[in-house]
């Protein structure tokens, strides 16, 4: 269904230089930001248009999803215990790779499609105490409670406002130009490769809120249980990867170390691609804070829209990217279950186009050198706002060919 | 939090090995590995198979179940919190056990009346047959045979109100206490009496057990004002009421109007609590960590109530203390029990925020 705001409103006239292939835009953002041309009528029916498709999932959602997310869980359960299984003979190179193949993937999908979105409360509404937001954990070293709150709370709410959402920069990052520089920062194209390798542990350690502490903001008894918290997992952790699982194969103890140790750096790098491929792109808009001073309802939802950025790719992909490969809908929607994202993706596409919106997308490679290229640039003083993208427009529907029967001339339909 | 099944009774070792096992399978359980190869060997919830359902009126019927672990036993006239998934989401209810405390095949049923429009009671009734899973909570409620039992016992039902008086008169049976019984029930038909048969009969064969039987449809609903001519003597009994609220409410004024509310037990759900009626404790402040809101709540407000006047959003499910649904994990300070007005709180603990109230400052993870 297409969401119909009253066929009167007005689009906005596209200017000729946000057409296709012609997006070098003036640099000044406040100047094409849709956030300023947009009437507060029209910000007002776009969230009404996005309301509309969130409630029409919410009350569809039911057996369907259920056994969706169930199978999904089941399969991380099977892949992981059989991947520790073939690990125990790691010392033969073939169960090696096999076992630590099958690692890697398991914790990937339990971090990406499971955790991620569980926490999120996406499956919440099936009222399964073990599918649940309040009860889950994850395989990774930060605890659910504390990237509730930097996670679901803070960078769901403030998106891409600098200053406020602590996820524009992680803090130690400037990968905005509105961000101040500080000769800090000279250091990130270094930090930013360790980040990658140690992905979970910088998670952890960001759901600190480290601004907060250096400040002394932050309360020291709710800083002690977190870092108890963090503790007791990352012991958890490491016992288990560490020492529990090469002590399983015996003498070969080191190459089951080596094989864990393998699997998560792979879900760390992986992890770390994707999100940082989720509003760190060109593409993506950021914000000041008094540009969303008084923001409505309608207004989150343009900034949500604006602020994130998918990757293209096949089912395997979005799956394997916990279908953040689908941000855009995931920050319209957060507490949707992702496996709906791909459905109302179309629904989203029409609101943007009539509104003469961007749907900020690209391809994992295009997207993700974008990033890396933002990060060097930004260690360095100044640095300008990047392109962004143009309204979208569908692409026009492909001409339909009819099958025809091979050696007759003319369009013969095929029969039956 | 979310309403959770009841944890299975395990023996000790077994308990200990799962625990030990966890450092290999942390953050899951080792359950939900075990549970791959048959589900039925999670020791994370108590669940229950559906053995029958049998008919006993044309709107009720009784569910009968097998657990999934071994009972942990009930006394007649408490109610089982039952869970079914219906369209891939999980739903409770309480309905009263009607089953034998001690079953000799370890099998638990409740009794369910159709309600039109309701969403549990016809999946019971209509839907669910043998093989089904359902989830089994916790076993609550005071209503019951008093200990010692008095020697004059007088019971009023109405409707599907018969569900706990059923295992109270079974129990009685099974004690040979039928000794001077008089049950008055209130039906529409004489055909609608769930589990009408089985008590004429057993009228019949106990002179201890007098049975009346009022059919609305013909003489109109059972009156507190009919007591002295069906029930002379029904001051010198000890009262048991299980019925439609207007009914208990009746009863009870009579009751009290008599200056005899000590003689009576009632079955029926506690009024929402936590909004500063109970006068008791000091109030205090709650820091909400993962929603980031501070709320003050007065003297008898709940956690609840005084996280919602602060503009937080929280879960919650009945607001009177049995479905755990507003469950959050205490990291710092004590709480009041607003029922019984018990402080206590240790750090971690969870606790219901709809019945209790902060005294002085407390921090939840919530």
């Amino acid at each position: 269904m297409t969401p119909t705001g009253p066929s009167t409103s007005t689009i906005p006239d596209t200017q000729d230089d946000a057409r296709p292939g012609a997006s070098e835009r003036a640099a000044d953002p406040s100047a094409t930001s849709p956030l300023h041309r947009l009437s507060p009528e029209q910000i007002e029916e776009i969230g009404e248009a996005f309301q509309r498709i969130h409630d029409e999932v919410k009350a569809d959602l039911g057996e369907r999803d259920a056994h969706y997310i169930r199978s999904i869980i089941e399969f991380h359960r099977r892949l992981a215990a059989l991947s520790r299984i073939v690990l125990m003979a790691s010392r033969y190179p073939p169960a090696w790779v096999l076992g630590t193949t099958g690692l890697s993937v398991a914790k990937i999908l339990e971090n990406m499609e499971i955790g991620h979105n569980v926490l999120h409360g996406q499956w919440d509404w099936m009222n399964d105490p073990q599918i649940h937001s309040s009860t889950w954990d994850w395989d990774t070293a930060s605890t659910s409670a504390s990237w509730k709150h930097s996670h679901n709370y803070i960078h769901h709410t403030y998106t891409n406002i600098v200053g406020k959402d602590k996820d524009v920069g992680y803090e130690f990052m400037r990968i905005d130009p509105k961000q101040p520089w500080e000769p800090f920062f000279l250091l990130q194209p270094v930090l930013n490769v360790i980040v990658m390798l140690a992905f979970e542990w910088g998670v952890a350690i960001h759901d600190l809120d480290l601004e907060a502490v250096r400040k002394g903001k932050k309360d020291p008894k709710q800083l002690k249980d977190e870092l108890k918290g963090i503790g007791r997992k990352a012991g958890r952790q490491i016992l288990k990867d560490y020492i529990l699982f090469p002590a399983l194969s015996g003498k070969h103890w080191k190459k089951t170390l080596k094989a864990n140790f393998t699997a998560n750096l792979v879900r760390n790098v992986w992890s770390n691609a994707i999100i940082f491929c989720g509003h760190f792109p060109d593409q993506a808009y950021t914000f000041t804070e008094e540009e969303v001073a008084d923001e409505t309802r309608g207004g989150w939802y343009v900034r949500q829209l604006l602020g994130a950025a998918n990757i293209e790719g096949s089912d395997t992909f979005h799956l394997m990217s916990g279908n953040l490969s689908y941000q855009v809908e995931h920050h319209l929607f957060p507490d949707m279950p992702s496996s709906r994202y791909k459905e109302i993706a179309p629904k989203v596409k029409a609101v943007c186009e009539q509104y003469g919106l961007p749907y900020n997308t690209g391809p994992f490679l295009q997207q993700w050198l974008m990033v890396q290229r933002s990060i060097l640039r930004l260690a360095f003083p100044g640095g300008k706002e990047r392109p962004k993208s143009p309204p979208y427009v569908a692409p026009p529907e492909p001409p339909r060919r009819r099958p025809t029967v091979e050696g007759v001339e003319g369009p013969v339909p095929a029969f039956p | 939090m979310v309403e959770t099944a009841a944890a299975p009774r395990i023996s000790r070792w077994r308990r200990k090995l799962l625990q030990m096992a966890g450092a290999m399978t942390t953050p899951l359980l080792p359950d939900d590995y075990l549970a791959l190869l048959d589900p039925r060997w999670s020791t994370r919830e108590l669940t229950g198979t559906v053995v029958r359902v049998r008919s006993e009126t044309d709107e009720a019927a009784t569910v009968i179940v097998r657990p999934s672990h071994p009972w942990p036993g009930h006394r007649p006239g408490q109610y089982l919190r039952i869970g079914a998934e219906i369209d891939g989401i999980r739903h409770w209810r309480a309905y009263s056990l009607t089953s034998d405390p001690e079953h000799p095949e370890g099998l638990v049923s409740v009794t369910v009346k159709h309600v039109e429009d309701g969403k549990m009671s016809p999946w019971f009734t209509e839907h669910c047959g043998p093989g089904t899973v359902v989830f089994l909570g916790d076993v609550e409620g005071e209503f019951g045979l008093p200990d010692p039992l008095p020697e004059k016992l007088l019971m009023i039902s109405a409707g599907s109100g018969i569900t706990p008086i059923w295992s109270m008169l079974r129990e009685l049976q099974r004690r040979g206490r039928l000794d001077d019984v008089v049950h008055l029930h209130g039906t529409r038909t004489a055909e609608g009496f769930i589990f009408g048969p089985m008590l004429r009969e057993l009228a019949d064969d106990h002179e201890g057990y007098r049975l009346h039987e009022q059919l609305s449809s013909e003489n109109g609903r059972l009156k507190a004002t009919d007591l002295d001519e069906l029930v002379p003597d029904w001051r010198e009994r000890f009262a048991s009421l299980s019925g439609p609220r207007e009914m208990i409410d009746a009863f009870v004024e009579h009751w009290e109007s008599e200056g005899l509310a000590d003689q009576l037990q009632t079955e029926r759900f506690q009024p929402v609590i936590g909004t500063g009626d109970a006068e008791v404790g000091s109030g205090g402040t709650v820091r909400f960590r993962v929603t980031d809101k501070d709320a003050e709540c007065d003297v008898g407000v709940s956690i609840l109530v005084g996280g919602e006047e602060a503009g937080a959003n929280l879960p919650y499910g009945c607001r009177m203390g049995i479905c755990h649904t507003c469950v959050g994990r205490l990291r710092s300070g004590k709480v009041r029990d607003l029922r019984s007005g018990e402080v206590h709180g240790e750090d971690g603990e969870t606790i219901r925020t709809c019945v209790n109230a902060p005294e002085g400052h407390v921090e939840i993870e919530l």
